[in-house]
């Protein structure tokens, strides 16, 4: 017998759809001076967020909007069945250590940047299924943090290229529960990892790209969904380079999505704050999830939109060794309640 | 999908990316360099001429001149500015003494908080490390070299 949950190859239609109890962002200070700066929770003033290193400050941006979460979801940690979160520095410390001072059964996750989606994916699949009343679904990302384990330590002098994303520092959190009002979650097409060879690490736009398109065209084809059935598409953190190849991409599959497709690295800044194609972290497509789009949505402006987190999953070593980067893109359809 | 496929795909992919993707700004990077890199060499002339009008003999000058270069580069390091300058310097501020100076601060500034053994003490040469041993090894190399032909 086939799942009857499952439409298609990679996508699963929730008959009861899981609803956005409460969802909470926290951003850094270039991300608060952003066009979207208003619609985040709490704006950070410095990086370092009164703390001793960058490390500690992201998990107290991830603690902040799990806590700022379940209060909004007028609920405290006991009434959380599971957290799932997940963050890009090595071994999840962020999440694990977040993880350990809220106290909340815990399930670590690590898709690079589509961990939101990820998160928020299986959480609603918990939830529908029966196995939990609420999941608290996270992720962080710091630009500092990632910064010295990706690349270069941070006052080193080097000249960033035009294709390079700039790390979000910001962390979102969102409470899924089977009722209540809120934004619902009606489909989720769970992506592939794909790989078509790119490997400079300046450019994970590119690198992304296929894997969001994938899961694009697939999504469409599970659900017999054409583009115009969504007020608008929305990737993690492709950027401009990304987001334009995505496009390219899904439309030689036959469908033309140009009309209502953007990126969450590209809404969150703006251009001339500098950060060249535009943003990419965990934080990136959490903060923008977390903070515009389900305020957006709650306001009526979108009725039904198609997220596609999108994560780069390389390491530096992987980078190192000269292998090319996959990329792996997860779909969530939220509609207005 | 079959491997021969793949690779196709791959080369398609390739080329799409290239039409895509934004060039850099060679003139203006190179114009950046050319100026920036240009100011710290005429600052370390500077500074060797004024060395020499105080009395120090023309090795010890230069000496002087790298080591004055070399602190006020950590300097502008450590107070967050070299970064900023590099940007739109390129290999202006990469290439000369500077560089050298801002590769080995910014690491040592930057893991200070793992301590100061395998904090900064091993990691302030990640970035300068190659440069060091494989500047040890051509030094060596050239010093063989005039040993025996000269």
């Amino acid at each position: 017998m086939a799942p009857h949950k499952k439409t298609g190859q990679q996508t699963i239609t929730f008959h009861n759809p899981p609803v956005f109890r409460g969802n909470a962002s926290v951003a850094g200070p270039k991300e608060g001076q952003g066009p979207l700066g208003r619609t985040f929770d709490v704006v950070l003033s410095d990086t370092l967020y009164g703390e001793e290193t960058w490390e500690k400050a992201e998990r107290k941006m991830l603690a902040g909007a799990c806590q700022l979460a379940i209060k909004k979801a007028g609920l405290t940690a006991a009434d959380i069945d599971f957290m799932m979160a997940g963050d890009l520095l090595n071994q999840l410390i962020s999440a694990n250590f977040t993880a350990r001072d809220l106290g909340i059964p815990f399930i670590g996750l690590y898709g690079a940047c589509s961990t939101m989606f990820e998160g928020i994916a299986l959480a609603a699949m918990l939830v529908e299924g029966g196995f939990a009343d609420h999941v608290l679904a996270a992720a962080s990302s710091h630009y500092d943090t990632a910064e010295r384990q990706y690349r270069y330590p941070t006052e080193m002098g080097v000249q960033r290229p035009l294709t390079s994303q700039w790390t979000v520092t910001g962390a979102g959190a969102a409470v899924i529960g089977h009722q209540g009002t809120g934004p619902v979650i009606t489909h989720v097409t769970i992506g592939k990892v794909i790989d078509l060879g790119i490997k400079d690490p300046n450019d994970m736009g590119s690198a992304m790209a296929p894997a969001a398109a994938d899961t694009i065209i697939r999504h469409f084809r599970d659900t017999g969904r054409k583009p115009s059935d969504y007020d608008l598409i929305i990737t993690g953190d492709l950027a401009a380079v990304g987001r334009a190849l995505a496009e390219q991409l899904v439309k030689q599959a036959g469908y033309d999505i140009s009309e209502n497709y953007t990126d969450c690295g590209i809404l969150i800044y703006d251009p001339a704050q500098d950060t060249h194609a535009g943003g990419s972290g965990c934080g990136c497509s959490a903060v923008v999830l977390n903070g515009y789009l389900v305020k957006e949505i709650m306001a009526g402006k979108f009725k039904r939109v198609l997220g596609i987190g999108t994560g780069a999953l390389l390491s530096p070593v992987s980078n190192l060794q000269g292998e090319s980067i996959p990329g792996i893109g997860h779909a969530v359809v939220i509609e207005a309640d | 999908m079959k491997a021969s496929e793949h690779e196709m795909q791959k080369k398609i992919y390739s080329q799409m990316v290239a039409r895509i993707k934004p060039k850099p700004p060679l003139v203006r990077n190179v114009t950046g360099a050319f100026f920036f890199g240009g100011a710290i060499c005429t600052l370390g002339q500077a500074l060797w001429n004024f060395y020499i009008s105080v009395g120090l003999a023309k090795d010890d000058a230069s000496a002087a001149a790298a080591a004055t270069l070399i602190f006020v580069a950590a300097i502008l390091t450590g107070l967050g500015v070299y970064d900023s300058i590099a940007k739109y310097a390129g290999a202006g501020t990469i290439v000369p003494i500077t560089g050298f100076a801002n590769s080995i601060v910014a690491p040592a500034l930057e893991y200070r908080r793992e301590g100061m053994v395998f904090g900064v003490g091993q990691r302030m040469f990640t970035i300068a490390g190659p440069v060091l041993a494989y500047g040890f090894v051509s030094a060596w190399i050239v010093g063989l070299m005039t040993y025996l032909f000269e």
